[in-house]
């Protein structure tokens, strides 16, 4: 899949921004005045600046609104209802906290429920395509989700439950790159079955034009397993290694959680890059661009 | 409405013959043509002209090399375009509706005044069958001639897809496949048409007829073989000198079986 610079600054932003909201909203840390305002700034700039880069990718944000409408059946659609509501709740929530020195335990609980199940919702949109066999499959929620919640408790300044989180997170993370390997071959979804033209041996002659189009740009994009595999090495250090290294650093204060953010914040691109740019959609088979 | 209908009255269709198709592409064109002209936003082309073009294209012609376990090597031309699948997953994922299939006869439209052009709906399609409008930002697909099929100022024999229309071998055939005693069932029946990628569960209507098993003609090459031996085994003159001197050399005789020496 074509590795768009929106959607990877969307998933990997706003999975943080609502892994930070769920903290918020259970309490941890359990923040009023100023310095609730401070880590509500950050956690909706972060949901919402994820969510606003979304749109950059769509033909016609206009009509974004339109989005709202089916959720009986897209992901998309229940992703949109699920952060707005969220972000309302939570927006009470941090209303209470910052301005009026209370804590609204149920509110706080109810969007913290929210913001993991549109973490979810998000990942769902991945999940539910058979297209794309390494996304289909249970541990791409699983992924995302221990993604959002370590990232978030990092965020939150949960020192060793983040240093667990991320450990955590981490070995989802390597299962996901496993699984993933062998998914496509998995599948059963070949160049034969893609054409009916078995039993024997089927191979792409000639594509139907001479340029490239839409479905190789969007779907066919190859990563060299070279590089593949020195970014996963990358993904894993800068994006839990070195966070856990510095959390666990003892007297740990702000600058080293700082730079544990900020080593998580590189890592998780990387990662998101790889998530993207190593899925094989079953289109590519037609173009004989997959070895199944 | 993206929820999908759990039965359409009709399940119109293509029916396309990879045994007859010749790879000529137009199909393709005239696809091009009739739904760059027609309903919707045209097709567009970028730097058509110039060093890298591209356009949206609602069909596509692809080429395969097959070698069968028995027989003979094949090259099969294979158009591909919207099956109007009766699971279409790129109906339920449209977060807007714009996506829908039709419960009267099964065609799968993109409204594109309901499209945000997000092109979730071609990341759930395996064939490749839509294409996001680069001029547009709307999600274009086969109708298959909808503006055509039902159209009453067109003459009857122009009711049915512009490629099926164009096809000069008659490799594509249109016809409702919901109804087991149309012409392009009993086609289906008759051939043993194909679903493509059944593990996808899509369930396809689009239906593709297998290329028929080529014969082997090497056996009767074989018989021939004898006839191209040389007739005249004691030659004369300076060719025939040169033959026998070039043999007696290191390296041993010709075989004037495998040719060469």
């Amino acid at each position: 899949m074509h590795p768009a610079p929106s959607v990877i600054v969307f998933t990997s932003l706003s999975g943080l921004g609502f892994g930070l909201l769920v903290f918020l909203g259970v309490g941890l840390p359990p923040v009023t005045g100023w310095v609730a305002l401070v880590f509500y700034l950050i956690a909706y700039g972060l949901a919402v600046g994820g969510l606003l880069a979304s749109t950059f990718h769509l033909g016609h944000p206009e009509r974004a609104l339109k989005a709202f409408t089916q959720w009986k059946t897209s992901w998309l659609s229940r992703e949109a209802w699920l952060s707005v509501a969220a972000l309302l709740v939570m927006a009470v929530h941090a209303f209470a906290a910052v301005f009026l020195d209370s804590v609204l335990t149920l509110v706080g609980w109810t969007g913290a429920a929210l913001s993991l199940v549109t973490v979810y919702s998000t990942s769902m949109i991945y999940a539910q395509l058979k297209t794309v066999p390494r996304w289909n499959q249970p541990l791409t929620p699983v992924h995302l989700l221990s993604l959002s919640i370590a990232g978030g408790a990092l965020l939150a300044g949960q020192t060793t439950l983040a240093a667990l989180l991320l450990t955590l997170a981490a070995a989802v993370q390597v299962a996901h790159w496993q699984m993933g390997d062998s998914a496509l071959s998995r599948s059963g979804t070949d160049l034969s079955t893609a054409t009916g033209l078995g039993p024997g041996t089927v191979r792409a002659f000639e594509p139907p034009h001479t340029g490239t189009n839409y479905l190789l740009k969007e779907f066919v994009h190859v990563v060299g397993r070279r590089h593949a595999r020195k970014l996963r090495l990358i993904a894993l250090l800068f994006g839990y290694g070195l966070p856990v290294l510095f959390l666990l650093f003892p007297g740990a204060g702000h600058v080293l959680g700082a730079l544990a953010v900020v080593s998580h914040l590189a890592g998780l691109v990387v990662s998101r890059w790889l998530f993207f740019a190593e899925a094989e959609h079953v289109v590519g088979l037609y173009y004989g661009k997959r070895v199944a | 409405m993206t929820e999908l209908p759990a039965t359409t009255q009709k399940k119109l269709g293509l029916v396309i013959d990879l045994d007859t198709c010749v790879g000529c592409h137009a199909c393709v064109i005239s696809c091009k043509g009739w739904n760059t002209e027609n309903y919707g936003a045209p097709l567009s082309d970028q730097d058509a002209y110039g060093a890298d073009p591209t356009g949206t294209f609602l069909n596509r012609v692809h080429s395969y090399e097959i070698t069968p376990e028995d027989g003979p090597a094949q090259l099969v031309h294979f158009p591909k375009s919207c099956l109007h699948c009766e699971d279409a997953p790129c109906v339920t994922v449209c977060p807007t509706g714009a996506s829908y299939k039709r419960a009267e006869d099964g065609i799968v439209l993109v409204n594109e005044s309901d499209c945000i052009g997000c092109g979730l709906c071609a990341w759930a399609c395996p064939y490749g069958a839509r294409e996001m409008d680069a001029a547009e930002g709307v999600m274009k697909k086969c109708t298959l001639c909808v503006d055509r099929i039902y159209n009453d100022n067109l003459p009857e024999e122009d009711r049915e897809p512009a490629c099926v229309r164009t096809c000069p071998a008659g490799a594509r055939h249109f016809g409702d496949l919901g109804d087991p005693d149309s012409a392009v069932s009993q086609l289906v029946e008759a051939r043993g048409g194909m679903d493509l990628m059944p593990e996808q569960g899509t369930k396809p209507v689009n239906k593709y007829l297998p290329p028929r098993p080529k014969q082997d003609r090497a056996a009767e090459t074989d018989t021939r073989a004898p006839q191209l031996k040389p007739v005249a085994e004691d030659t004369k003159g300076f060719f025939s000198w040169l033959d026998k001197a070039l043999d007696r050399l290191p390296g041993g005789a010709s075989d004037p079986d495998k040719g060469g020496s």
